[in-house]
């Protein structure tokens, strides 16, 4: 089967798994759409839902992509839930390790076929991944979970395209080719497997790598992620690996901080021998990474993988990529690596057939920081509930140390910080739906569209700065800073329920600047104070502007090549594509308080409000 | 162990005849009284296209109209009989009453997996009577007042429960059953309808439904039924049908169908052509039992192997029409009989039915089919082929969808399409939680929205009320038989229940159970050549009725927002610590006495005075001016609340 594939080309892979998955006795049918591009849709955050309108008026053969799904039939069972094998594949540019993943796709599929403990269906879509493989394995689930009545499919395409020409007459009535087109479901889904062979060249084992992310953040029920990892370690024999920052690995900090941690356990250690928190030095180094990773890959927003196609649609889903420890060329090495990977997959999918409900007992919100540990919601919002916590006692202290030391209708004058902040806030909002009409012009490069909304949005910021002038007013930077503060937190409550990582990130950004922010001219006393005070408010201002912070992660972690500012567009539309609710965090709770901290740090007029 | 089988049967078999001869002695001669109880066994084998072999089991008891026999029955079984006569107590007035059911009409069905309507047949008379959906249904019609139906269902569907161990009374509740006006072509107002699509078929089902034959798995057809065999098989289907008439009196068919994979030898395991050829089978390689010697009870005992139209057209292309022994396949042993269907049509080939007589004691009967050649054909497709699914994501609503797609097998539509026009009835029962808006009902022919009236041909709604009714939609559809597809579309909110209201295994999801297509004016009846052969075979007369074709749907399961079902008791647990900690202490303070322990502390020691008496009473003193217990209840359900959600 991997030899004669290379031989093939696009639709040929699709035709020829059809014909294996009929022969082997499952249904069959070929999954047919055209790939749409990603725009930039302000009103579709948090929808999955694209309008069918912007249909090329005529495909052309080559545009669209066919996709060969098999189905079991549980033997015994009702029908009513399914697990879900993906193998993605590059129908154009077809590896070996896309081969050998297509492979063990179909064996398992294959003894599944004649397995008698089947309890839920089993669909294996064998995702031609030619546009990105979570373009195709999302346009299947949107199909599968939408109006795609039988039929519907083959008409998009002219039929022309793709004839049948089976001579074997004998295939030709199990090929059936008027059947072949009509979308066949299989009840709900209960989990996702998307399986993947790398030839990356590993030291000693062959290794496992669990990808989970699915978009804002969203991650499996942890007992998926758990009974993979189970499998493959004590079952396998299998070296499993998540994601980790390469920085922190390196990091001598880290690795001092792991050190001193170690000396300190093994000091509690001797001073009452019961006390169980040992850690070594190059476990909290691991675990820092992996958890940096796990972090980050949260808050970014962005899936890991096609795996977060099935997540909007609450399936848990997880990417499982296999790596060989030698070339796959050899014979041996081949065999006892399909044997392995195939088990697990066996495994894994045995284990989610046998259960009778569907994944709720375990955890949805964790991160990770090896492929067995985690820290799950309930630890992990502790910190972040401290960290928000002086935000609004200390804008409370702001306001009623301002108020109380005013005049009566002074107790009003906190309508006309709220007006400014209001307006920052109306400012940031149309920044964000900027590159809606940005994108109408014709931009070439992204640079040019970076520099052209830096621009447009430093224009209007200005025109609002005109309006708050113009309107002359003077609340005082105390009261400004409460409600900047008032609405800082917030934005970040809101924003830790839709996508913890991101206000966790945002909070270690903005809580401090926001505590410490002070106008440049007002008088301190003593001059080391004022130093340290200016100082800080600087570093932590630079640092908290979204570019410069992108900036300096990009040096920190190793990012090599000069820095363009097309790179800041590139970003921004990464995450719009993928409707990360990141994009809307940086621009309607970051930017403003960002704008309004600058605004108090360079505040003019320090005499008239400070206390009397 | 065929031995001591075969002695075993022999030893039941003697002792059969010995009580045979016993009863024959004191009833008389009623074997073959056509006027009195009859019982006949029948077996009907087919090969089916996907190497899989139906084996459907037809026994059918019948009993004297007239209730002169009194209690008493040869055959019939008792049980049975008293779900339908409704007799007057025997005993003397003030015994309690046996509640008895005036049943008319009754079909009961238990079914593990689906019926592969693609595979195995949508139109022939085994696929309409005998695809069932999965789980239990259960319908009955009744010969009671309309105000005294529901509570007579009531009491069958305990009855049947007790009957055949299983958790038919679930249906009891009238948020499960319905009263379906006309899907079933029947009287409107006195029919229950009810299924249980999560209920588990297994042995337990099966004894108490073998304990109404005669001769119980003991002799006959029924000694095939080895449980690990029929069990393993890919659908399993137990029915009761019950008819009562004046006329006729009471028939009770029990038919057992299912669905065996034949053991294949796969000589290359990835060789394409493999599966071309057609696994051989016989009797005893698919039940691993011998078949020897009928229930002597039995009026007929007789295998029937029946092979499809399409088979038989192939043979006759290939120039041997009705024979059983060619270069195709080879049946063995030699048939009794060949009966072969008459078609309206007469271009097209017909079916053949090979029947055996199984009545030889002492050596078994073996049928089974020898594949020569590869061969594959199709079964006769329903003309659309039904299926439903469920569209939308999020927990908070979703839309059902129903679609039929023409399966293009039948060319005699294709032939007379201009004017014909085809009929489909959609039967669907929604439970109450599942709040479905019938005003959102869309209908695509072809992927075209139509309008609803020109459609529709009757419509009949019966909204769901909360805990009380289920949502019951019957519709008729028409339109022209060219169509490719028929989608319908209806969408549904998701309601939100008590924590009490939920099943178990609530985090599965909800079923919905299978919907009912069916399409009246298609009859999947078969017509034999007329012998006197038909008259005594009920399997032959029953496929000679009028069936509608129908198709079951697949049951759906709706995923549920559900609540986090340990916190009431994580709450409970904390709540009661803290409330027992707070009484433990207050009734310590309450009952100890301080100026006894102070006289007693003062008199040990005089001149200190003790800490802890101190600050006991210190507290006692606060207690005492607190107003009641509820704010410290309050903290402590808060308390509780708090440590609930930092666990978890």
């Amino acid at each position: 089967m991997f030899h004669n594939m290379f031989k093939l080309c696009n639709l040929e892979i699709a035709k020829l798994l059809r014909e294996y998955i009929v022969a082997v006795g499952a249904e069959s049918y070929y999954h047919k759409f055209v790939p749409r591009a990603n725009k930039f849709h302000p009103l579709h955050f948090f929808s999955s839902t694209t309008d069918n309108l912007d249909l090329p008026a005529n495909p052309s053969c080559g545009s669209f992509i066919l996709n060969a799904v098999g189905i079991i039939r549980a033997p015994r069972g009702d029908g009513k839930e399914t697990i879900v094998l993906v193998t993605p594949y590059n129908s154009q540019n077809t590896t070996y390790s896309d081969a050998v993943s297509l492979g063990i796709g179909f064996s398992i599929f294959s003894l599944l076929s004649h397995v008698t403990w089947l309890a839920k269906d089993i669909v294996w879509l064998a995702a031609d991944s030619r546009y990105g493989e979570y373009t195709t394995v999302d346009s299947w689930l949107k199909d599968y979970h939408g109006p795609a009545f039988p039929g519907e499919t083959s008409r998009i395409v002219d039929d022309a395209c793709f004839e049948e020409n089976n001579s074997d007459s004998l295939d030709h009535i199990k090929v059936e080719g008027h059947n072949s087109y009509v979308y066949k479901r299989a009840g709900t889904m209960a989990a996702a497997l998307v399986l993947k062979v790398v030839d990356k060249k590993e030291e000693e084992r062959d290794s496992l790598s669990i990808y989970a992310e699915a978009s804002n953040g969203q991650m499996p029920n942890l007992d998926l992620i758990n009974i993979a990892h189970y499998l493959a370690v004590h079952r396998q024999g299998l070296r499993v690996k998540i994601g980790s920052i390469i920085y922190f690995l390196k990091a001598s900090w880290v690795k001092l901080l792991g050190e001193m941690l170690q000396h300190i356990t093994t000091l509690a250690k001797r001073l009452n021998p019961k006390w169980k928190f040992d850690i070594t030095s190059a476990d909290y180094v691991e675990g820092t990474a992996t958890l940096a990773s796990s972090i980050y890959y949260q808050a970014l927003g962005v899936p890991t993988g096609s795996h977060g196609a099935f997540r909007n649609y609450q399936v848990d889903a997880v990417t499982l990529e296999f790596s060989p420890r030698s070339s796959l060329n050899n014979e041996n090495v081949r065999s006892a690596f399909l044997l392995k990977t195939g088990r697990l997959i066996e495994g894994v999918i045995r284990s989610v057939n046998n259960l009778l409900e569907k994944f709720h007992q375990s955890f949805f919100l964790y991160f990770l920081t090896a492929p067995h540990k985690y820290v799950s919601v309930g630890i992990y919002m502790i910190p972040f509930g401290i960290l928000i916590a002086p935000l609004p006692i200390v804008a409370a202290a702001l306001f009623s140390s301002n108020n109380g030391s005013s005049n009566k209708d002074g107790s009003w004058k906190w309508l006309q910080a709220a007006k400014v902040v209001f307006l920052i806030h109306l400012w940031a909002m149309i920044t964000s739906l900027l590159p809606y009409v940005l994108l109408q012009l014709p931009l070439g490069t992204p640079s040019s569209f970076a520099s052209a909304w830096a621009a447009v949005a430093i224009c209007f910021l200005l025109i609002t700065y005109l309006i708050l002038w113009s309107s002359s007013i003077d609340c005082g930077w105390e009261l400004l800073k409460s409600v900047m503060i008032v609405a800082a937190a917030i934005g970040l409550s809101l924003m830790s329920v839709i996508n913890f990582s991101t206000a966790q990130i945002g909070a270690m950004l903005i809580v401090p600047m926001c505590l410490l922010v002070k106008p440049a001219r007002k008088q301190t006393q003593g001059v080391f104070a004022k130093a340290l005070m200016l100082t800080s408010n600087l570093a932590l201002l630079v640092v908290a502007f979204p570019p410069a912070a992108l900036l300096i992660a990009k040096t920190l972690f190793g990012a090599s090549g000069n820095i363009d500012i097309g790179d800041f567009w590139e970003w921004a539309q990464i995450l719009w594509s993928w409707n990360s609710a990141t994009y809307m965090y940086l621009l309607w709770i970051h930017l403003p308080c960002w704008v309004l901290c600058l605004n108090i740090f360079l505040y003019p007029c320090i005499g008239s409000s400070s206390k009397a | 162990m065929a031995a001591l089988c075969r002695r075993f049967t022999g030893f039941h078999f003697l002792l059969v005849l010995v009580s045979l001869s016993i009863s024959s002695l004191v009833f008389g001669d009623w074997i073959g009284d056509d006027e009195g109880e009859q019982f006949t066994e029948e077996l009907l084998l087919k090969p089916l296209p996907d190497r899989k072999v139906l084996a459907h089991f037809h026994f059918q008891s019948t009993a004297h109209p007239s209730p002169d026999s009194g209690h008493h029955h040869h055959l019939f079984p008792k049980a049975i009989a008293q779900l339908i006569w409704n007799r007057a107590p025997c005993d003397a007035v003030g015994h309690f009453m046996v509640q008895k059911f005036q049943i008319r009409d009754l079909e009961l069905s238990f079914t593990q997996g689906r019926w592969n309507y693609e595979n195995w047949g949508g139109s022939d008379p085994i696929s309409s009577t005998n695809a069932k959906p999965p789980g239990v249904e259960l319908w009955a019609t009744f010969n009671v007042p309309v105000v005294e139906i529901d509570t007579t269902w009531k009491n069958l569907t305990h009855a049947l429960s007790g009957l055949f161990c299983s958790s038919i009374n679930f249906l009891e509740s009238s948020t499960s059953y319905t009263t379906p006006s006309f899907v079933f072509g029947l009287n409107v107002s006195n029919i229950r309808y009810g299924a249980l699509p999560r209920e588990a078929v297994c042995t337990e089902n099966l004894t108490p439904w073998l304990k109404l034959l005669p001769c119980r798995d003991k002799a006959g057809l029924a000694t095939l039924l080895d449980r690990p065999s029929i069990y393993k098989g890919y659908y399993h289907s137990q029915k009761l049908r019950l008819t009562s008439t004046k006329l006729s009196g009471i028939i009770l068919e029990q038919t057992l169908t299912i669905v065996l994979q034949p053991n294949i030898q796969r000589n290359s395991a990835h060789s394409l052509l493999d599966g071309a050829i057609q696994p051989s089978w016989s009797i005893s390689s698919m039940f691993k039992r011998n078949l020897t010697g009928s229930c002597v009870l039995a009026r007929t005992s007789r295998i029937l192997v029946e092979l499809e139209k399409n088979i038989v057209s192939k043979l006759e292309e290939l120039g041997h029409g009705g024979s059983w022994s060619n270069s195709l396949l080879d049946l063995s042993p030699n048939p009794f009989r060949v009966i072969k269907e008459v078609n309206p049509f007469p271009e097209e080939s017909n079916s053949i039915l090979f029947e055996y007589v199984n009545s030889k004691e002492y050596e078994p009967l073996d049928v089974g089919i020898k594949w020569k050649l590869p061969f594959v054909w199709s079964s006769p497709h329903a003309p659309f082929h039904a299926s439903r699914f469920l569209m939308g994501s999020g927990t908070e609503r979703g839309s059902i969808a129903i679609s039929l797609q023409s399966t293009k097998s039948d060319e005699y539509f294709r032939s007379k399409s201009n004017e014909c026009r085809m009929q489909a009835v959609v039967f669907q029962v929604v439970p109450w939680y599942v709040k479905v808006y019938y005003h959102t009902l869309q209908i695509f022919i072809d992927q075209k929205l139509q309008n609803l009236s020109d459609v529709i041909e009757k419509i009949r709604v019966t909204p769901s009320e909360d805990k009380k009714l289920p949502g019951t939609l019957e519709l008729v559809l028409g339109y022209p038989c060219t169509v490719q597809s028929v989608a319908l579309t209806l969408d549904f909110d998701k309601g939100f229940l008590h924590i009490h209201e939920y099943p178990p295994d609530a985090n599965q999801g909800f079923d919905i159970p299978s919907a009912l297509v069916t399409f009246p004016n298609l009859h999947s009846s078969r017509i034999y050549i007329g012998d006197d052969s038909s008259v005594h075979s009920p399997l032959l007369l029953k496929f000679q009725e009028k069936n509608v074709v129908l198709s079951y749907t697949e049951v759906l399961l709706v995923p549920f927002t559900t609540p986090d079902f340990s916190m009431p008791y994580n709450v409970i647990t904390f709540t009661c610590t803290v409330l027992a900690l707070y009484f433990g202490s207050l009734l310590n303070v309450l009952r100890r006495r301080i100026g006894e322990e102070e006289r007693l502390m003062r008199s040990k020691d005089a001149n200190k005075r003790g800490l802890i008496p101190s600050i006991v009473s210190k507290i006692t003193s606060k207690l005492r001016g607190m107003p009641g217990s509820k704010p410290l209840l309050i903290f402590a359900v808060v308390l509780s609340v708090l440590f609930h959600y930092i666990v978890n």
